[in-house]
């Protein structure tokens, strides 16, 4: 191992080391950063030239996320007023708000879908991850490389076949195809991160219970899964990371009840010019969940990054 | 509170025989020890026992019952694991309550009775800590504590000092002891340490590529070995043996080893071809007297005694003899034997020919 000293480094060194961190904090942060941002920009300050680092905050960009708006007359305006914030926003551009836009529906599709394949994929992928890690299964090495081996083709080669299976099986275009589609394919990732982390359970704490008088299933129950809660949440995030942002499957496969808000939000471009507004706040919310649920399990994630690393 | 019987017990792993025709019967409230070195069946044939590993054949009686394919749950035994086993996520009065609670004892009587238990093994101080921070010390006790918790038909210990440091080991084997002679309920020990299996067991089985090699109380398997590999592994330093071609009638009271006649415990059978004269350290003396001459190559000295290496031509011996005694390097002396210890082997199938010392321990081992 190098890297590694037992010296404390200079003042110097932590300098630059700092000076590093920073830069590259810098590098990933500021996209988020302006794409934040430009959802609070009205307009004209998203496309301003130079680019604005000062602006108005102003939540059009929002309100046009959510709402579909029609072109009025001034006798319209002039009969019925502004009553709401918002309304009053969309006025002062000479329009009106005619409904809801689809943004909500999506997102929701994309909530339902994420978080249904991810916890399907991490249940059926703690239960076989057990089973291989525990019993003597035949053909154990080779079905593992088999479930791996499902992972290796990009979604593009397999996508007119799996296209034509979901048109023939009536699941385009449907939540349940959409949440076995990606279950299917993060399952190869949970059985091969779970396995790991169950083959670092010592089997005697099973075998304790066992003897304690408590059947294979409660010692899994009471015994294994604590012990690898630290690992199903971290497999459970990979999953939702990956079910979350799927564009390539979503964009074939659903194009309205059960689309998903990946190739929802660049549609919002093409409603009214070039909305830069509307789709940064579109992608400010869809960043969110994802961002909770990380920080929620963030400790469980950063144990699970090591696990194993050092011999306790 | 138990007898248990094994009646050639035999497990494969694929091609691997990790036990072979195992058999022997372990008393109620006998403290037994099964010993060998590792890889010998030992661990194999407790894990048997316990219902952690199926037979592939033979069979195992707890009190009479054949109990071979039942599983663990249903046997009533407890079982203590080398590296404890404590269920990390629970603290100790979780840990010690957990048996009681699959058998759907009330809240209250399973606090009374984790109380108890901790009071016997001095644990009441700690029973809220999480398992994590305990010493090695603490840890096996409460391991031992999950184990009597329940008052179990018999324990099963699978080298449960192994993982605590020598100084403390001693203790611990002491206070194990006299945890038992307390409770009184049989408890089978595997280890693959002599010393330990001689201090605390009542009887020992010695095991070896999957093989009992000799079963019975710890002075008679010292004293009168079944086989070469018992006398070489039981003791420190281990039994002596001199090599040598010879031949032996049953009813000989002498053996001949090259020009040397010694006498030997009348013989009971005979072998002709390579022979083995077993000889423990301390029942060897430096006798300028005798016939057997060696030179001395080392002394060790164990304050009390010290342990003499000798080149004799037959092989290198070690003597224990008194620290009195002044002993020089590269001296030539006489080696006298206690003639009433001595064990003759057959080399070729390494097991001891039966004698009038030896044939009543070897009846039953």
């Amino acid at each position: 191992m190098s890297g590694y000293s037992i010296t404390e480094p200079s003042l110097r060194q932590k300098w630059v080391a700092g000076a590093l961190v920073a830069f590259y904090a810098i590098v990933t942060i500021l996209p988020l950063v302006w794409i934040i941002a430009t959802g609070f920009k009205s307009s004209a300050d998203a496309i301003a030239y130079p680019p604005k680092v000062v602006f108005a905050p102003s939540l059009e960009g929002y309100v046009n996320l959510f709402t579909t708006q029609t072109r009025q007359t001034a006798e319209y305006f002039a009969s019925h007023p502004p009553e709401t914030w918002y309304e009053r926003i969309v006025q002062s551009k000479g329009l009106t708000i005619a409904g809801p836009s689809r943004f909500g529906e999506r997102f929701m599709n994309s909530v339902i879908i994420g978080f249904g394949s991810t916890f399907l994929s991490v249940f059926l992928g703690t239960l076989a991850a057990y089973a291989f890690s525990r019993f003597k299964v035949p053909l154990k090495d080779d079905l593992m490389f088999f479930i791996l081996s499902t992972r290796m083709m990009p979604p593009i080669a397999v996508a007119i076949p799996i296209f034509l299976m979901f048109r023939s099986l009536g699941l385009s275009d449907t939540h349940a195809g959409m949440i076995l589609l990606y279950t299917a394919v993060n399952l190869s990732l949970s059985v091969w991160l779970l396995k790991g982390f169950i083959d670092e359970i010592p089997q005697e704490y099973e075998e304790a219970a066992l003897i304690d008088g408590y059947t294979r299933f409660q010692a899994f129950t009471k015994v294994v899964l604590p012990q690898a809660a630290t690992g199903i949440a971290s497999t459970a995030i990979f999953c939702l990371i990956f079910a979350w942002n799927e564009y390539a499957f979503a964009v074939l496969l659903t194009s309205g009840t059960a689309q998903t808000a990946p190739p929802f939000i660049p549609t919002i471009i093409g409603n009214a010019g070039q909305d830069w507004p509307a789709v940064a706040a579109g992608a400010t919310l869809f960043l969110l969940p994802v961002m909770v649920f990380t920080i929620l399990l963030r400790k469980h994630l950063l144990r699970g990054i090591t696990f194993g690393a050092v011999r306790k | 509170m138990a007898q248990i019987r094994i009646d050639s017990l035999r497990k494969d792993f694929g091609a691997f025989t990790a036990v072979q025709s195992s058999s022997f019967t372990i008393e109620d409230g006998e403290f037994f020890m099964l010993l060998g070195p590792s890889g010998c069946g030992k661990t194999t044939t407790l894990r048997m026992m316990a219902g952690l590993e199926m037979p592939s054949a033979g069979q195992i009686y707890i009190d009479g019952e054949e109990v071979g394919r039942k599983p663990a749950s249903q046997r009533d035994i407890a079982f203590v694991f080398q590296m404890f086993a404590l269920y990390p996520h629970m603290n100790v009065r979780r840990n010690i309550s957990y048996p009681l609670i699959s058998q759907g004892m009330g809240r209250r009587a399973v606090r009374a009775k984790v109380e108890e238990v901790s009071r016997i093994l001095g644990i009441t101080d700690i029973l809220d800590r999480p398992v994590g921070g305990l010493s090695g010390g603490d840890r096996q006790r409460v391991a031992l504590g999950r184990a009597i918790v329940r008052e179990p038909k018999a324990f099963f210990m699978d080298e449960p000092l192994g993982a605590l440091d020598a100084e403390f080991r001693e203790h611990m084997a002491e206070e194990l002891r006299a945890l038992h002679d307390r409770m009184g309920a049989t408890t089978v020990y595997v280890t693959h340490d002599q010393l330990e299996a001689m201090q605390m067991g009542d009887k020992i089985v010695v095991m070896n590529h999957g093989v009992v090699e000799q079963f019975g109380v710890p002075q008679e398997i010292y004293d009168w070995p079944a086989t070469l590999f018992v006398a070489q592994f039981i003791g420190s330093p281990p039994m002596n043996f001199l090599r040598f071609e010879g031949s032996v009638a049953p009813g000989d009271a002498v053996v001949t080893i090259g020009s040397f006649v010694q006498g030997i415990p009348q013989l009971r059978e005979g072998h002709a071809g390579e022979l083995v004269l077993g000889v423990r350290p301390e029942h060897l003396r430096l006798d300028d007297g005798s016939d057997y001459r060696a030179v001395v190559r080392a002394v060790e000295y164990l304050g009390t005694t010290q342990i003499i290496t000798l080149e004799a031509e037959h092989g290198e011996v070690k003597a224990r003899v008194s620290s009195r005694d002044t002993v020089r390097v590269d001296q030539t002396t006489g080696l006298a034997f206690n003639e009433r210890t001595l064990t003759l082997f057959d080399a070729g199938t390494g097991r001891a020919l039966r004698s009038a010392a030896n044939e009543e321990v070897l009846r039953h081992g």
